[in-house]
């Protein structure tokens, strides 16, 4: 059984088709780009699968569930975890907050147990808390924990936003363009830390990505998407010698 | 044992209190204004958790506390007092110990389900469009109970003072303060557990970003549910207590103006801030005493105080730091779970 599947995905904006008949199965432990040009729908795929959008037509299981009717909170305690575009912390909470608020579908203790301070309160937070600190340890954070995310700098940043994804212990990990705005130092970094969270963690990994050096250097994988629709699908090398691909995105040398 | 002393010191404050106003060592001024202090730290700190936290803008707290005040006081008057409506009360004054809690937690889960009227429309409206909802809530509470003649409509009701009389006739010490010093406490106290908690940090990270919240899994309806049913009830409770206090209720004490007065207070002390939030509500008190030889003119000097205010510190006295992360020495003398 696939970890996801998308069959016939569409999802329509009033009359613009913004994701058309979009088809995808994703195995365990793989790692596969989603790339296009700008306004390909690749981010509305993104927000269909954590179910921050419902589709138009089609349906996606993950794990084998039907998530058509879900709300996101809902979806992501399935195991769907992913970072955004544009960095979206909490910025007036200490690192460690963030990674620990992120735990909320498990926290397993209800509203009484939080006023009276029951043993089982007490065990889940220390849970909540000894994973955190454990995740931040591994992706050398450890020293940012208690400062405010907004007073980091954008790679470290991305990191932080990643480790959060991470702390719902997904098994599908969805990262939106996570080398944006990053210079060249940062990048090299993340390839190594998504690399290294690979092999790591039993998770798969899916990007939208515009730098080919972050997508020919990680993924597997590689599907292309323009104006909505899927035009290719193949191995990096297949991708990159494909002339349909060459056409709407890479682009040629001879002009 | 150095941990404990806050917690000591605290209910040593309020023996101490309780003693002196029995003896009349501090007058029955001061005792009212002490009182109506407790009762504004409940509202500026049960505000808090809407205003400050979740960073939404709730202007109907007045309703919610209208609520809780009507019930709690309908409660302990159909018990313990001659009323229009059953005739002779239904319990002997002995009992009326045991049912003033009862009735003021009645009063409580009444505002509490009343929030449900701001709770639920939250899920799909936030801000200004949320705000108009609030101060419609707080009209809804105040017009229906104008209309409601059985409980004296726009002239209010009363008979709230058999109660009280009932627990002196038991024993006579200052009840109503023990009770409002008692409320005071548990309040704080549970709005701090609440906010300490990663299941209550949900609150906050809706405010910081939504969207982010209920991708990583916070329940974002469940938690706005629990805050505003959390606020109102307490906004209730603080109702039951002012009833018994005055020992009369006017649907007008409950209008906008009471609903500002407590978001004053929310702004003065530092919004997200629980220390901030009693002491200004503390501050507030204390404002409005020192300016009463003004009279009404003390409502063109307390506004003009929130323009200098939001001028010169918009993040209010605290901003959302607690007095604990000012002056990290005193978590040396306390150890909150």
């Amino acid at each position: 059984m696939p970890l996801l599947e998308a069959k016939g995905l569409t999802r329509r904006f009033g009359g613009l088709i913004a994701v058309n008949d979009f088809n995808i199965e994703l195995g365990e432990r793989e790692m596969v780009a989603l790339i296009g040009p700008n306004g390909a729908g690749k981010t509305t795929v993104f927000n269909l699968v954590s179910g921050f959008y419902q589709p138009s037509e089609g349906a996606i299981t993950i794990n084998g569930r039907d998530t058509r009717g879900m709300r996101p909170h809902q979806v992501t305690s399935l195991g769907v975890a992913r970072t955004f575009q544009g960095i979206r912390l909490w910025g007036e909470m200490t690192v460690l907050d963030n990674i620990r608020v992120s735990q909320h579908y498990r926290a397993g203790y209800s509203l009484l147990d939080c006023f009276l301070r029951t043993k089982k309160y007490m065990i889940r937070e220390k849970e909540i808390e000894r994973v955190a600190w454990e995740l931040l340890e591994a992706m050398e954070l450890k020293e940012y924990a208690l400062e405010l995310p907004r007073n980091l700098s954008y790679g470290l940043q991305r990191r932080v936003e990643i480790a959060r994804a991470m702390s719902l212990k997904p098994s599908l990990l969805l990262l939106d363009e996570p080398a944006a705005g990053l210079n060249s130092a940062d990048v090299e970094g993340l390839i190594k830390l998504v690399r290294w969270i690979h092999d790591t963690f039993p998770v798969t990994i899916w990007m939208i990505e515009h730098q080919m050096k972050v997508v020919m250097s990680l993924c597997t994988r590689i599907k292309v998407v323009d104006f909505g629709a899927t035009i290719a699908d193949g191995t990096p090398e297949e991708i990159q010698n494909n002339p349909a691909v060459i056409k709407a995105y890479l682009g040629d040398d001879t002009i | 044992m150095q941990k404990h002393t806050f917690t000591i010191s605290l209910f040593a404050g309020i023996f101490l209190l309780t003693v002196l106003a029995q003896f009349g060592v501090i007058n029955q001024y001061l005792v009212s204004v002490i009182m109506l202090m407790g009762v504004n730290i409940i509202l500026s700190t049960s505000l808090n958790l809407v205003n400050g936290y979740m960073g939404e803008f709730s202007c109907g707290h007045g309703g919610f506390m209208c609520v809780g005040a009507y019930v709690s006081s309908v409660v302990t008057v159909l018990c313990f007092s001659k009323n229009h409506i059953l005739g002779a009360p239904l319990l002997p004054p002995s009992l009326a110990l045991l049912a003033f809690p009862l009735a003021l937690a009645a009063g409580a889960a009444v505002a509490a389900v009343a929030g449900l009227v701001v709770a639920i429309p939250s899920f799909k409206t936030r801000g200004d469009y949320l705000a108009i909802i609030t101060l419609a809530a707080n009209y809804i509470v105040i017009s229906a109970i104008d209309n409601m003649e059985i409980i004296g409509g726009p002239r209010g009701f009363m008979g709230m003072n058999a109660t009280v009389n009932g627990m002196e006739g038991l024993l006579d010490i200052p009840w109503m303060l023990l009770w409002v010093l008692s409320g005071t406490v548990f309040t704080v106290w549970l709005l701090r557990r609440f906010v300490s908690s990663t299941l209550g940090k949900g609150v906050p990270a809706i405010a910081q970003d939504e969207i982010a919240a209920e991708i990583m899994s916070v329940d974002t309806n469940r938690m706005k549910l629990i805050a505003f049913m959390l606020s109102s009830g307490l906004a209730g409770l603080a109702g039951g207590l002012f009833a018994h206090i005055l020992g009369y209720v006017n649907p007008h004490s409950f209008d906008i103006m009471k609903s500002t007065e407590v978001m004053v207070m929310v702004y003065l002390g530092g919004m997200g801030s629980l220390s901030g939030a009693t002491l200004s509500a503390i501050l507030f008190t204390v404002l409005l005493e020192v300016l009463r030889p003004l009279e009404i003119w003390k409502w063109v000097v307390i506004p003009l105080l929130l323009i200098l205010l939001m001028q010169f510190r918009p993040e209010g006295i605290m901003g959302n730091k607690e007095l604990s992360d000012l002056f990290p020495k005193l978590k040396k003398y306390y150890s909150f779970k």
